[in-house]
C-alpha cells in the first residue's frame, strides 16, 4: 500500500467533550436519515410523501370493504416492524412474536369487556396491552439473553413460548376460565369486546373497520415507522447492528450486549402487542390460533421477503405479502400457505436480503439518492 | 513506576489441561510489554482471562489497584482496558465510519464524535476508505481499523493479540510506529506477538510464557540471550 507514514501530533485522538449546540429535537429529526435505514435525500422523502398522500386519498376512490381490509393489513405491520428490529437489526430470530401478539390481544379483550369503552378507556386498554406485551417480552428476553441463549435456540425458545400459550388458552373453555366478566372461551376464543372508541361531545366515535379506523391506523403506522427510523439511526440502533455483526467485539467496546438484546426484544414484543391489541379491537375477537404455529411462521415470511435489515423494506414487504396472501386465499387458491412457503424459499435462496430491499438498493444505484 | 495491571496466582484449567499455572505478572503504566511463547503456551488464554471472557479457577487480577477478577468484560472495558483481537474483530458489513461511530458513541456525540472519527481515520491511514465496508479492506487495514476502534474507549491499557499477523513488512513497520505513537499518548500496551523483529521494534519489556507458566521476564536483550528461551522458543542454540 502506498501510504504516508503515520503522522504524530500531540493532539489527543479523542476529542475533548464540548457542548452540543443543536437542540434534542433537531438531533432526533436528523436521525430520520442514517446508516441503518435505506432512503435519504429529497427524492426519497418526496416519494414517501406521495405514497402517504396516495394512502390518504385512497378511501375517496375505493369502497368501504377495501378500506377496512387495508386497515386490517396495517394492523399487522407493527408486529412485522418489531420482528425486523429483533431479527433484522439485532440478529435474534424470534419465532414467537405471536406470543406477545396474543397476550396483548387477550389483555385488550379482558380489560375492555370488564371496564367498557367509556371515557376513552379503550385507548388506555390499548396502552396497557402494549405494555404487557413489552414486559412479557422483556421477561423472556431476560432469561434468554442473560442466560446466553443465542442463534437457533432463540427461535426454539420463542416458538415454544407461543405454542405453550396457544395450548394453554385452547383449554380455557370451561366457565371457571373467566377474568371478571370476560370468558376466555377456550379454542373458540374471546369475543364481544368494544372497538377502539374516541370520546366525543355528543356521541363517541366508534372505530369499526372502515374509513375512521383506516386513518387512525395510517397515522399510527407513519408515526411508528418514523420513530423506528430515528431510533435505529440513533446510537441505540448502531449498537444493535454491532451486536448482530459481532457480539464479542460489541461487548469489548464496553456495551452490555445482553441489556441491548433484551431491550430490543422488549421493543419487538411491545410492537407485536400493539398489533395484537389492534387486531382484537378491529375484529372484536381473539382466538388461541393467533398464537399457533402457522400464525407464528407468517411474520417471518413477511419480514424475510420484504427485507429484514431495513425497516422500510420490512414495512412495504409486509403490506405486499399480506395483500398477495389474502388475494390467494380469497380468490380461489387453497394453496396460499404453500405459495408463502415457496416465496420464503425463493427469497432465502435468491435474494437473501429480501425482495423489496434488493429492489430498493437497485433503484438507489440506478437513480441515486435512495441508497443507504 | 505505577502498577497498572497486577495478576497474582492466576490459575485456569480446561478439563485436564492447565492453561494458566500460578501466573504472577505485573505491568507498569506507560510501558510497551510483549508476551511471547510457543504455540499453546497460554498467551491468548491469559488475555481472555484479563478481559473476563474466561473466569479463572483461582487468583486475582487488579487493574489500577481495583480487583476486576469477577467483573464482566464490558465492565472491564469501561474501566479502561481495550483489546484488538488476533482475528480482526470488526463489523464487516458496516463502513469504516460506522465501525468507529459505534466504538466512540459511548461517550461522544455530534461534533465531538465526528471530529474524533476524523482524527482516528487519519491516524490509522484510512482516509480514502471511510465509506468502504470494513469487510472489503485489506487484512492490514482491518487490523488498523480495529486498533482505531480499540482506542475509542479511551483505554489506559491496550491489549493486542498478534497485531501484525498476516501483515506485509511495510504494514508491520507502520503498525509499530502507530503503537509507539499511542504509547506516547499515555496508553500502556501489552501485546502477544510471534514476530521477534516486531517485538524488538516495540517492546521495552518481554515476558515468556510456557505451558501456562511465566518462564522468563526481562528486556528484549535479556530475553534473546536467555538460553532457556532460545531452547524452547527462539530455535535453540548450536552449542
Amino acid at each position: 500500500m502506498d501510504r504516508p507514514d503515520t503522522p504524530h501530533t500531540d493532539e489527543p485522538l479523542v476529542a475533548e467533550t464540548q457542548m452540543e449546540r443543536r437542540s434534542a429535537l433537531a438531533i432526533w429529526i436528523s436521525r430520520l436519515e442514517g446508516p441503518q435505514t435505506m432512503g435519504r435525500g429529497p427524492v426519497f422523502w418526496a416519494t414517501a410523501a406521495l405514497v402517504v398522500l396516495a394512502a390518504i386519498l385512497y378511501p375517496l376512490f375505493s369502497n368501504p370493504f377495501a378500506v377496512g381490509n387495508s386497515a386490517y393489513f396495517m394492523v399487522w405491520t407493527f408486529m412485522a416492524m418489531g420482528l425486523g428490529v429483533v431479527w433484522g437489526y439485532t440478529g435474534a430470530l424470534s419465532f414467537g412474536q405471536t406470543a406477545f401478539f396474543g397476550l396483548a390481544g387477550y389483555a385488550y379483550g379482558v380489560l375492555t369487556i370488564n371496564f367498557g369503552a367509556a371515557y376513552g378507556f379503550t385507548w388506555i386498554a390499548l396502552a396497557i396491552s402494549v405494555a404487557l406485551g413489552g414486559l412479557f417480552a422483556m421477561l423472556i428476553g431476560y432469561f434468554m439473553f442473560y442466560g446466553r441463549i443465542k442463534g437457533v435456540f432463540v427461535g426454539i425458545v420463542t416458538l415454544s413460548v407461543t405454542l405453550v400459550l396457544e395450548t394453554f388458552m385452547a383449554q380455557t373453555a370451561g366457565p371457571q376460565w373467566r377474568i371478571g366478566e370476560a370468558r376466555l372461551n377456550g379454542f373458540n376464543g374471546m369475543s364481544g369486546m368494544p372497538p377502539l372508541t374516541i370520546p366525543w361531545p355528543g356521541d363517541a366515535i366508534v372505530l369499526y373497520p372502515g374509513v375512521g379506523l383506516y386513518y387512525v391506523l395510517l397515522a399510527m403506522v407513519v408515526l411508528c415507522y418514523l420513530g423506528l427510523r430515528m431510533l435505529l439511526n440513533a446510537p441505540f440502533g448502531n449498537v444493535l447492528v454491532a451486536i448482530r455483526e459481532n457480539p464479542e467485539r460489541a461487548e469489548m467496546l464496553g456495551y452490555d450486549t445482553r441489556a441491548y438484546q433484551m431491550l430490543s426484544f422488549a421493543l419487538g414484543g411491545a410492537l407485536a402487542g400493539l398489533s395484537g391489541a389492534l387486531y382484537t379491537a378491529w375484529g372484536q375477537y381473539i382466538t388461541p390460533s393467533s398464537m399457533g404455529l402457522t400464525a407464528a411462521a407468517l411474520p417471518i415470511v413477511w419480514v424475510a421477503v420484504g427485507g429484514r435489515r431495513d425497516i422500510t423494506a420490512t414495512l412495504l414487504g409486509t403490506l405486499a405479502v399480506l395483500f398477495a396472501f389474502q388475494s390467494l386465499t380469497v380468490y380461489g387458491s387453497q394453496y396460499a400457505l404453500i405459495v408463502m412457503g415457496a416465496l420464503l424459499l425463493f427469497t432465502v435462496l435468491l435474494t437473501p436480503d429480501g425482495l423489496i430491499a434488493t429492489a430498493m438498493r437497485w433503484l438507489g444505484r440506478t437513480f441515486g439518492g435512495a441508497k443507504r | 513506576m505505577t502498577e497498572i495491571l497486577s495478576v497474582s496466582k492466576l490459575n485456569k484449567k480446561f478439563g485436564g489441561v492447565t492453561v494458566a499455572n500460578d501466573i504472577d505478572f505485573t505491568l507498569h503504566a506507560g510501558t510497551m510489554h510483549c508476551l511471547i511463547g510457543p504455540n499453546g503456551a497460554g498467551k491468548s488464554t491469559f488475555f481472555r482471562l484479563i478481559l473476563g471472557e474466561h473466569a479463572p479457577d483461582s487468583g486475582t487480577i487488579l487493574f489500577r489497584g481495583a480487583d476486576i477478577t469477577r467483573l464482566r468484560s464490558f465492565e472491564r472495558i469501561r474501566r479502561g482496558i481495550s483489546v484488538k483481537f488476533q482475528v480482526p474483530g470488526i463489523f464487516k458489513a458496516l463502513s469504516v465510519r460506522q465501525n468507529l461511530d459505534v466504538a466512540f458513541q459511548h461517550h461522544l456525540h455530534g461534533h465531538n464524535l465526528s471530529s474524533t472519527v476524523k482524527r482516528v481515520v487519519e491516524f490509522t491511514n484510512l482516509e480514502a476508505e471511510v465509506e468502504t465496508p470494513a469487510g472489503a479492506l485489506s487484512h492490514g487495514q482491518q487490523q488498523w481499523l480495529e486498533i482505531g476502534m480499540a482506542v475509542g474507549v479511551e483505554p489506559t491499557l491496550l491489549l493486542l493479540d498478534e497485531p501484525t499477523a498476516g501483515m506485509s513488512p511495510d504494514e508491520t513497520r507502520k503498525t509499530g510506529e502507530m503503537l509507539h505513537d499511542l504509547n506516547q499518548r499515555g496508553i500502556t500496551i501489552l501485546a502477544v506477538e510471534h514476530d521477534m523483529a516486531f517485538v524488538e521494534q516495540i517492546a521495552t519489556q518481554v515476558t515468556v510464557l510456557h505451558f501456562g507458566r511465566i518462564f522468563a521476564e526481562g528486556t528484549i536483550a535479556e530475553i534473546i540471550d536467555h538460553p532457556g528461551v532460545q531452547e524452547i522458543y527462539l530455535g535453540g542454540s548450536d552449542e
